[in-house]
């Protein structure tokens, strides 16, 4: 085992472990924030540059700090490390960096997206962003692309975290969407317009951080704070067949996997728990679905703000 | 002139053929080294010569080759970096182009030393010509026993291949170069882990460049202790400068580290001085990605020294006043040019070149190409040269890979040396359209 500390808080992991998992360990203030790092995607991570933390004891034998600011996704721990998050000031200005280059050309028309209140990178910017913007020149737009009859593509909104490629790779013998083009011209898409069939192309949406890829089946219907998670399971014979479902009133408006509080697709039986496309795109009648009880969101986003916390308690965490 | 180690023989007719070279001493290094060396004591030779990374970093080579990972039953591969696509730099293509053989014989006695049986040179997409002379050579090569199974009967097995690149400037990074290399799209990786411990198809790899390989030849041959003497302190050797821009004599030149810049620029032997007798204004000393200086900075460092050409001569006093080797890549820029023009040319380039995987220099780059494009054409204002410097420091240092930095360092190094031209684009902007070469006039040109 080895010993980290992070942001003043020591704790001992197993060697090998990378510095945001040792603080999702810890928990709380001293978690990185992760846009494209997935832990349960091999392969990812290290792109967005938003977990951005100054390491400064290398280790318990050569203490010399890290003269760059290192992604903590990607980077592992050594014994005796300590890792400033929060508490450095050169994280702070770096990460800012980090959100308004992600935003510059973001197109930020959240009250029309689908992803609005469970985006990622809305939180991101709320809680390290600054106020405005220095970018006066006209957004990066491009051309869309069908990518299939579930899932819809808006690359203008993409950060190209990669992970959807990471979970084509996982899930899929054979990718048949990736990144065409680079710098700024890089974009999601397929080779051939409509390609995307695949029994769990769908679980693309639950990895999206943001309203690049959303559901068809969804699209415009409701806005997520308004709807009601709850826990249901069916009988699928392709996966777990355990998902949130959304609902509003009796109806189902759409189903997800069940997501833990950093976004990830939490583990069922044993196995991560991605979900069927049946599942996720056809079985929208409550009669399909046995319903268990509620789900509970992490009270970190936006959605459970209407719906979990009162105002009062907000208004005491923001104090 | 200086001693010649790598351009020695590239005047004699022929050379690229193997007769020609052979009977000018090529091959020796091979002979030496497998017949009498092991392969331990080659890196030890190149240890002691002190040779450090020509492609534009300058770590050590042996250095670098003695963290190479050595697990039993694993391959290990050499891989030489020939995707040569810096603005201003030209000095691999040269050396390939006239001796193709110097740099398969360096590759040859260095995947000896390293002990890998499959070494490929990775050659941009643009040097097509390059590489069917590069193909010929190792097709002469391997006829006369110089590549191929069993070398000269030392028992070494070696294949050499030729991969051409589809002409991304990106695949120069080292963990790039392996990812195209594979067959997969040139974004670089994340390190650690690093190529010494797991590169190519997951196997040990070193990446060096083509004139750091080449530079073995005359390491192996006259032994690193003689190598060491010539040069200045750390820099030790020779190195290639692929002088261009407005010089009296542009071309690719061999010297020996420790001359002056200014005996560079001026000398007979040399460049000959600016061009049209004009004045110097500005230069980069190792290609686009490296700080420009001012002509005041030139020839003189910040403390009044001369200025030196070596790793060392050219960092002098930092960034606030110095630059870098970097790859060798001498660009002079005379009175008439706009440095705003240049700078907004070089971001323009690595916008475009940027493989776009992670967010700071994907959208930086392009940011700064948009703002430093509005400023060139008249359009700017006084606080975008201020939104410049700013972008610059949140690019550096926060990218996976060096590009970001090489992006960001150009045009720092031009708003801290030429503000003034900067703000004459701003106050005078139609005056700025007009004539296209930014401030003509600078009082104190030497």
């Amino acid at each position: 085992m080895v010993k980290v500390t992070i942001d003043d808080k020591t704790i001992e992991v197993e060697p090998g472990t990378t510095i945001l998992s040792a603080a999702r360990q810890i928990g709380g203030e001293v978690v990185p924030p992760a846009m494209c790092f997935y832990s349960k995607l091999p392969g990812t991570g290290g792109k967005c540059r938003t977990c951005l933390v100054e390491v400064s004891q290398g280790s318990e034998k050569d203490p010399r700090p890290m003269p760059k600011l290192v992604a903590s996704c990607s980077t592992p721990v050594m014994d005796g490390m300590v890792v400033k998050n929060t508490t450095s000031e050169k994280v702070k200005v770096g990460r800012g960096a980090v959100v308004e280059f992600l935003l510059i050309n973001h197109p930020l028309d959240c009250p029309v997206c689908d992803q609005a209140g469970e985006c990622h990178l809305q939180d991101l910017g709320f809680e390290n962003g600054g106020e405005g913007t220095r970018y006066e020149e006209e957004k990066r737009t491009f051309d869309p692309v069908d990518i299939g009859n579930k899932i819809k593509l808006h690359m203008n909104r993409c950060i190209l975290c990669y992970r959807c490629v990471a979970v084509a790779n996982q899930l899929t013998d054979k990718r048949v969407h990736g990144v065409l083009g680079r710098g700024e011209h890089a974009e999601i898409s397929t080779y051939i317009e409509k390609a995307i069939d695949n029994d769990f192309s769908g679980n693309m949406i639950d990895v999206c951080p943001v309203g690049a890829l959303t559901d068809k089946t969804f699209r415009f219907k409701s806005r997520v704070w308004f709807l009601k998670p709850m826990e249901a399971s069916c009988e699928c014979s392709k996966c777990s067949g355990k998902t949130v479902v959304w609902m509003f009133g009796n109806e189902i408006m759409r189903v997800t996997a069940r997501k833990d509080q950093y976004g990830e697709v939490e583990d069922q039986d044993g196995k991560t728990g991605w979900i069927c496309n049946d599942c996720r795109f056809e079985k929208k009648d409550i009669s399909q679905w046995n319903i268990i009880g509620p789900r509970k969101i992490n009270r970190h986003s936006v959605i459970s703000q209407g719906n979990y916390a009162s105002p009062r308690q907000t208004i005491k965490k923001l104090n | 002139m200086g001693r010649r180690l790598l351009l020695e023989h590239d005047a004699v007719p022929g050379i690229e053929t193997f007769d020609v070279y052979r009977k000018n001493g090529g091959y020796r290094s091979v002979e030496k080294a497998l017949k009498t060396m092991s392969p331990q004591e080659v890196v030890e030779q190149v240890q002691l010569a002190g040779l450090r990374g020509r492609g534009g970093a300058g770590f050590p080579t042996g250095m670098k080759w003695s963290f190479l990972a050595k697990p039993e039953g694993v391959p290990r591969y050499l891989l030489c970096n020939a995707d040569e696509s810096e603005p201003g730099t030209f000095k691999d293509r040269y050396l390939m182009e006239k001796l193709p053989h110097l740099l398969i014989e360096g590759m040859i006695t260095s995947s000896y030393a390293l002990g890998c049986n499959l070494s490929f040179i990775y050659i941009r997409g643009e040097y097509m010509w390059i590489l069917e002379i590069l193909e010929k050579a190792i097709a002469e090569a391997y006829a006369k026993g110089f590549l191929g199974k069993n070398i000269l009967g030392s028992g070494f097995d070696l294949d050499l291949r030729v991969a051409p690149g589809g002409g991304a400037y990106i695949c120069g990074e080292e963990t790039a170069l392996i990812e195209s290399l594979e067959g997969k799209r040139g974004n670089p990786r994340i390190k650690p882990p690093f190529p010494a411990v797991k590169g190519l198809w997951g196997c040990p790899t070193v990446v060096n460049n083509v004139e750091s390989l080449a530079a073995v030849v005359p390491i192996v041959n006259d032994g690193g202790e003689e190598y060491a003497k010539i040069g200045i302190g750390k820099s030790t050797g020779t190195k290639l400068i692929s002088a261009c821009g407005n010089l009296a004599r542009p071309g690719v030149y061999e010297i020996e580290m420790g001359m002056t810049v200014e005996e560079f620029i001026y000398g007979d032997d040399w460049c000959r001085g600016i061009a049209n007798g004009k004045k110097l204004k500005a230069f980069v000393p190792g290609g686009s990605s490296v700080p420009i200086l001012p002509h005041y900075l030139v020839t003189k460092t910040a403390a009044g020294d001369d200025r030196i050409m070596s790793y060392e001569g050219l960092s002098e006093g930092g960034f606030a006043s110095g630059s870098m080797l970097g790859s060798g890549g001498f660009i002079v820029f005379d009175e008439d040019q706009c440095i705003v023009r240049n700078t907004w040319n070089f971001a323009r380039f690595y916008a475009h070149e940027s493989c776009g995987q992670c967010s700071p220099c994907r959208e930086g780059t392009a940011w700064m190409e948009k703002v430093l494009h509005r400023l060139e054409n008249g359009q700017g204002y006084m606080h975008d040269i201020d939104l410049l410097a700013e972008i610059n420091k949140k690019i550096e240092g926060n990218t996976i890979c060096p590009l970001g930095d090489a992006a960001a360092w150009p045009v720092a190094a031009a708003i801290r040396h030429f503000r003034d031209e900067f703000e004459w684009h701003v106050n005078q902007p139609i005056e700025s359209q007009k004539r296209n070469f930014g401030l003509a006039s600078v009082p104190t040109l030497v």
